[in-house]
């Protein structure tokens, strides 16, 4: 296997990044890695769909969100299941939303397209705020265990590193996409789908892999969220700042390459942090629109793109 | 020879529009053939019914012995059934080498089997595609780097990257200055040395009788002539159609 020494560097990045983060011992460093991981993993999912195949989804909050209540259902159906568990039936359960979705809408082509997506995400909504079972508009409360299992201390090291560990197997999977036939079949139906078809390309079933795999992968970025924020609500889950950071984040890294996201993730997500931190809560918003401008007229093909050969 | 293409009572609808009125056309393997007719007659529309990229509502085609009904245009292809576009329409984020790579991967590999290739010899494929069209200097270039005719040449290597038996060239030369129309006639022409069945969609007429062994015209949706091309274009209804009466 090709990718095994990449899977290998990330899971010792991965570890050095959880060694660090125990040595500093301090939980509001848990919490803020937290945050910039978890975009990591949502940029990177939302770029294999937008970036790779060039259907831009404005509906990752759907999914993220159904990536979430189902944990919250699990919790109160068998509250003793282990939390990677929890994410791997979050991730299927969006992948199924994803598959349907892509089967539904992706008939239609570039604005259309994103237009469904946003839909789907009020109708979503809509039926989690009415589902009293979750909470409904009221909200649901996740209690989280006192001490993390297997590698004790808080509980939100064990958060931090199911979400790290998350994020290895997001960008492996990215990486391996890219250098396999699929993802030059994804970039030529991006770049002409007429003729990828006429190349041989099956673009419907390459279509609907990647709305899957982007949508199940989203929905496990959202799975631990109920246990990170104990208490969950509508507005919280389905929150803009998701869709906003999720779409942001690979523009600003560079769409083409699975580097992108994470420096996209990185820099946004750390900075939101620290001006969360140190100026107001509600100023890192302004923050994304800002470099979202910047970066579309300036650099637009991200920051990665700024350091790829001039072709 | 045998028939390698055979199109039988195609039809096609736009709304009230009829496009084409039952077609019938034979091609024989290893042949040379050309389609004419005046803009808006139908031949496009045909081109598009063969490939897939349209589905006809009556009649049906045939290649290679099997019936295409139905099947989807990466299906079609896969059998052997390649065409370039009438504007060119690379890949534009992607290098000259890695547009051909697309149909060797998707085509050739996805036929399955011995014939599946290695990167090495995906490689090499692509540069032999690329030297037979003389671009292989341009290999990691962008189709936007291009000139028209090389944007051409382009286009029919795309084509044979996915080794048809069939292969229709949608005005390949519509712009192209005189010498340049000959380098794509010599193109052609020794691409049919090769084996592959040609089907040559052209306006140019000077063109279309150095190329074509047999030609058929199509005039508002239905087939009014074919036969040797010195013939056709003496027919009187091939001349009515093209200068009126």
């Amino acid at each position: 296997m090709r990718g095994v020494p990449f899977i290998l560097c990330l899971i010792a990045a991965a570890a050095v990044i959880f060694a660090c983060g125990r040595w500093i011992d301090n939980s509001y460093a848990f919490f803020a890695a937290y945050v910039v991981v978890q975009y990591i993993v949502l940029g990177t999912a939302w770029n294999i769909l937008g970036g790779y195949t060039g259907y831009v989804n404005f509906g990752v909050t759907a999914f993220f969100a159904i990536g979430a209540y189902s944990t919250v259902v699990l919790y109160k159906l068998v509250p003793a299941l282990p939390l990677p568990v929890m994410v791997l039936v979050g991730g299927v359960m969006a992948g199924l939303v994803g598959l349907g979705t892509g089967y539904l809408t992706l008939r239609l082509r570039g604005v259309f397209f994103s237009i469904a997506t946003l839909a789907l995400a009020v109708v979503v909504q809509t039926l989690i705020t009415n589902w009293d079972f979750v909470g409904g508009a009221r909200g649901a409360y996740v209690l989280r265990p006192r001490v993390a299992p297997l590698i004790g201390g808080e509980y939100v090291q064990y958060l931090f590193l199911v979400m790290l560990g998350l994020c290895v197997i997001v960008l492996a999977t990215a990486r391996a996409i890219e250098r396999s036939a699929l993802g030059y079949g994804f970039t030529a139906i991006r770049d002409d789908e007429a003729a990828a078809e006429a190349s041989g390309v099956p673009t419907l079933k390459l279509k609907l892999i990647a709305t899957t795999l982007s949508g199940g992968f989203m929905g496990m970025a959202g799975a631990p969220l109920p246990y990170y924020v104990t208490y969950l609500d509508p507005a919280s889950g389905f929150s803009l700042n998701y869709a906003v950071n999720a779409i942001a984040m690979p523009l600003i890294g560079g769409m083409n390459s699975w580097v992108g996201p994470i420096v996209g993730a990185v820099l946004v997500g750390g900075l939101q942090e620290y001006l969360r931190v140190t100026i107001s809560s509600a100023v890192n918003v302004l923050v994304v629109g800002v470099l979202l401008v910047v970066f579309v007229i300036a650099a637009p093909q991200g920051i990665v793109g700024l350091f790829q050969r001039k072709k | 020879m045998t028939a390698i293409l055979h199109v039988e009572g195609l039809g096609k609808r736009f709304g009230g529009f009829v496009a084409l009125d039952s077609i019938e056309l034979e091609v024989q393997d290893g042949e040379r053939l050309g389609l004419i007719g005046p803009n808006g007659s139908g031949k496009s529309t045909l081109v598009n019914c063969i490939c897939g990229t349209l589905q006809n509502e009556t009649g049906s085609v045939r290649f290679a012995g099997q019936a295409l009904d139905g099947l989807s245009a990466h299906e079609r292809t896969r059998r052997g059934l390649a065409r370039s576009f009438q504007l060119p329409r690379p890949f534009g984020s992607l290098s000259l080498m890695d547009n051909l790579r697309i149909p060797i991967l998707y085509t050739v590999n996805a036929r399955g089997g011995a014939r599946a290739i290695g990167n090495e010899a995906i490689v090499a494929r692509c540069r032999d595609l690329l030297g037979e069209v003389g671009l292989v200097a341009k290999a990691d270039r962008l189709p936007r780097d291009l000139t028209q005719i090389e944007m051409r040449k382009l286009e029919l290597a795309r084509a044979m990257a996915a080794e048809p038996k069939l292969l229709i060239a949608d005005e390949v030369m519509a712009g192209l200055s005189h010498n340049e129309v000959d380098e794509i006639i010599a193109l052609l022409i020794r691409l049919n040395d090769q084996g592959v069945t040609v089907i040559m969609i052209e306006h140019i007429m000077r063109a279309v009788m150095e190329v074509s062994q047999r030609l058929a015209v199509l005039v508002a949706g239905r087939k009014i002539a074919d036969g040797a091309p010195k013939d056709v274009v003496r027919d009187p209804e091939v001349v009515k159609a093209y200068l009126g009466e």
